[in-house]
């Protein structure tokens, strides 16, 4: 018999903690079967946040460390320094990125750092269930903003890529949607071509992926994906904001 | 070997160098900036890598996962600066992960000013770290003492798989002294690492396994089997560390307590009480944590008064009252803020808390 699909060998075989039609497994798998075909797996170390996705040292399979909260791409500089060589990336989500680590990724930007950041942006606080993260969008409900999220009480929500692209450091920026097969199939091609752009150490490489909170956001996993595509996707514009040239 | 003479906190980057410290991670604040300025132009010509980071913050966790991959890593400060590094130095106890950082300590609290202080005893010793943490701190009262210090304490760190904390002054970071520089040691090469740190995040392809460097324990049996393994190796530490220096303890009335830049102005202040013909001793704790409480067996009977001398509101004290346990009077004398008493002020309080004894 002809083997035609095996699951990657960047995963462990265990099940994730994750909660049904949340996006952190689709953007595990997809970060671990471009490594694993490049044959990087074993010459490749990630930095974990806090969030949900702590606990993505349980299931990929590679070397890796946890962050205090929103210090990943502090670490990451740190582990760059000591191995010039080896694939480098930290995996944080949108509390930890945009909110308490919003200066040490700017910084990591503004440096050129040679390594590639995941952003999970799902508009919320997973891990400690549900408050309002600074890429929530107006209206959104929050356990920290009950009635929706305003401009008068905590601004218009920040859009991170559209940030770092001002950056000259940030030289390969783009933004990537989880919502069907199909930009799935895409996004996995992005993240080949950030790893390609690392490789040739040209400066910070920087993904975000608009993810899904069905257990946060109160919704089926099937309502979750349509609201990533209709009302994320139209504040935060899919789409490559930077990439250097011959890439 | 020859002895240079070099300013304090030069001689202590250069320390690290010779010590084989592949990063060094700095921001600046006063007094420690000669530190982060020499690093940048010395340690990359020995191979190593410097980063000043956009705040301390960002520093310490440089320095843990440049240490969590196997690095050699040295951090300096100033004391506000190591309020900030404080989250970071909890957690890379609770990792396993060996470091170096120096607090060239100024005066507090809040920014304070930028003269010397040593009111961050408390901060060396009992930390802001939340849990339960230990980390070894050593308080050099000179340039080559400090230099020593360093260059011990990442093998201290390494054996640990701990933070180091040296606890130094703005005097010491500031002043010039000869000093002797310790034999350049090699920084391990990056295949090498694995070798001599199995646990090191380096790529699996460089060890058995899977490493993982965490903190995060949700299960409350295996958090606390956690602590408890990190006790023993406090426990350990508590044996092994205490370093202390004394003098004259045998026939003493007043019998100091100073460490740093004060445990030098008691050694003149006891040259004064010699002349007007009162017999005064020294005990200089060099490991503030573990506290040398052996060393105060060695006071004689002749001992009126026991006193901690401080630049601070008296913090040391309340460990060296543990350490006397009753036998002695305990008294203080201390300036804060940035002010440094003469050996003589410290003389005349001295005679002032004998005279109150009576």
């Amino acid at each position: 018999m002809k083997t035609i699909f095996e699951p990657t060998k960047g995963m462990l075989p265990v099940d994730t903690s994750y909660c049904p039609g949340c996006s952190h497994g689709i953007a595990h798998r997809l970060i671990m079967e471009v490594l694993e075909e490049r044959g990087d797996l074993g010459r490749t170390i990630g930095v974990v946040p806090i969030g949900c996705s702590i606990n993505a040292h349980n299931f990929m399979n590679i070397d890796m460390c946890e962050s205090t909260h929103g210090r990943a791409p502090a670490i990451a500089t740190g582990i760059r320094r000591v191995h010039p060589d080896k694939v480098v990336f930290t995996y944080q989500g949108d509390g930890d990125l945009a909110s308490i680590g919003a200066g040490e990724i700017v910084h990591a930007a503004h440096r050129g750092e040679k390594f590639t950041t995941f952003f999970i942006n799902n508009a919320i606080y997973g891990m400690t269930g549900g408050q309002m993260a600074p890429t929530t969008l107006i209206g959104q409900r929050a356990t920290t903003a009950v009635d929706g999220r305003t401009v008068e009480q905590a601004g218009l929500p920040l859009r991170v890529c559209e940030m770092l692209a001002t950056i000259p450091g940030a030289v390969f920026v783009e933004r990537v949607i989880l919502n069907t097969p199909a930009n799935v199939r895409k996004a996995k091609k992005v993240i080949e071509k950030a790893f390609d752009i690392q490789e040739a150490r040209l400066g910070f490489t920087f993904i975000e992926f608009l993810s899904a909170c069905p257990t946060n956001w109160g919704m089926s996993p099937e309502d979750a994906l349509k609201w990533v595509a209709s009302d994320m996707a139209e504040y935060y514009p899919v789409q490559n904001f930077r990439t250097p040239e011959g890439f | 070997m020859s002895k240079v003479l070099m300013k304090g906190n030069e001689a202590f980057g250069e320390a690290a160098i010779r010590a084989g410290c592949k990063c060094y991670f700095g921001y600046p604040i006063t007094p420690q900036n000669e530190v982060p300025e020499y690093m940048s132009h010395e340690l990359p010509k020995a191979g190593g890598a410097f980063v000043q980071a956009e705040s301390e913050l960002a520093a310490v966790n440089m320095a843990y996962g440049a240490a969590a991959a196997g690095g050699r890593v040295f951090i300096s400060t100033s004391s506000p600066g190591l309020a900030l590094m404080q989250e970071g130095l909890g957690f890379i106890c609770s990792t396993e992960v060996p470091i170096v950082a120096l607090n060239v300590s100024r005066g507090g609290p809040g920014v304070g000013g930028i003269q010397p202080g040593q009111a961050d005893y408390f901060q060396a010793t009992r930390g802001g770290y939340n849990g339960d943490v230990k980390i070894p701190v050593f308080a050099p009262s000179g340039i080559q003492e400090c230099v020593d210090m360093i260059y011990e304490s990442f093998d201290i760190a390494e054996k640990y798989r701990n933070p180091v904390l040296i606890l130094a002054d703005g005097m010491i970071g500031q002043m010039m002294e000869p000093v002797e520089l310790p034999p350049q040691k090699e920084i391990t090469p990056v295949d090498k690492i694995s070798e001599k740190k199995p646990w090191a995040i380096t790529g699996t392809d460089n060890h058995e396994g899977r490493n993982v460097v965490f903190s995060l324990r949700l299960v409350p049996d295996v958090l606390e089997s956690h602590v408890e393994h990190m006790f023993e190796k406090y426990a350990e530490a508590e044996k092994e560390l205490v370093r202390y220096s004394s003098m004259n303890l045998e026939d003493a009335e007043i019998v100091f307590v100073a460490f740093g830049t004060m445990s030098r102005l008691c050694a003149e202040a006891i040259e004064i009480l010699e002349e007007r013909g009162i017999k005064a001793g020294l005990i200089r704790p060099i490991s503030l944590w573990p506290f040398p409480d052996k060393a105060f067996d060695e006071i004689g009977p002749k001992t009126k008064v026991v006193i901690s001398t401080e630049l601070s509101m008296g913090q040391m004290i309340q460990d060296v009252k543990a350490a006397v346990n009753g036998r002695f009077p305990v008294r203080l004398i201390h300036r804060t803020g940035g002010v440094v008493p003469s050996s003589l002020e410290i003389a005349d309080r001295a005679i002032k808390h004998l005279e109150g004894l009576k």
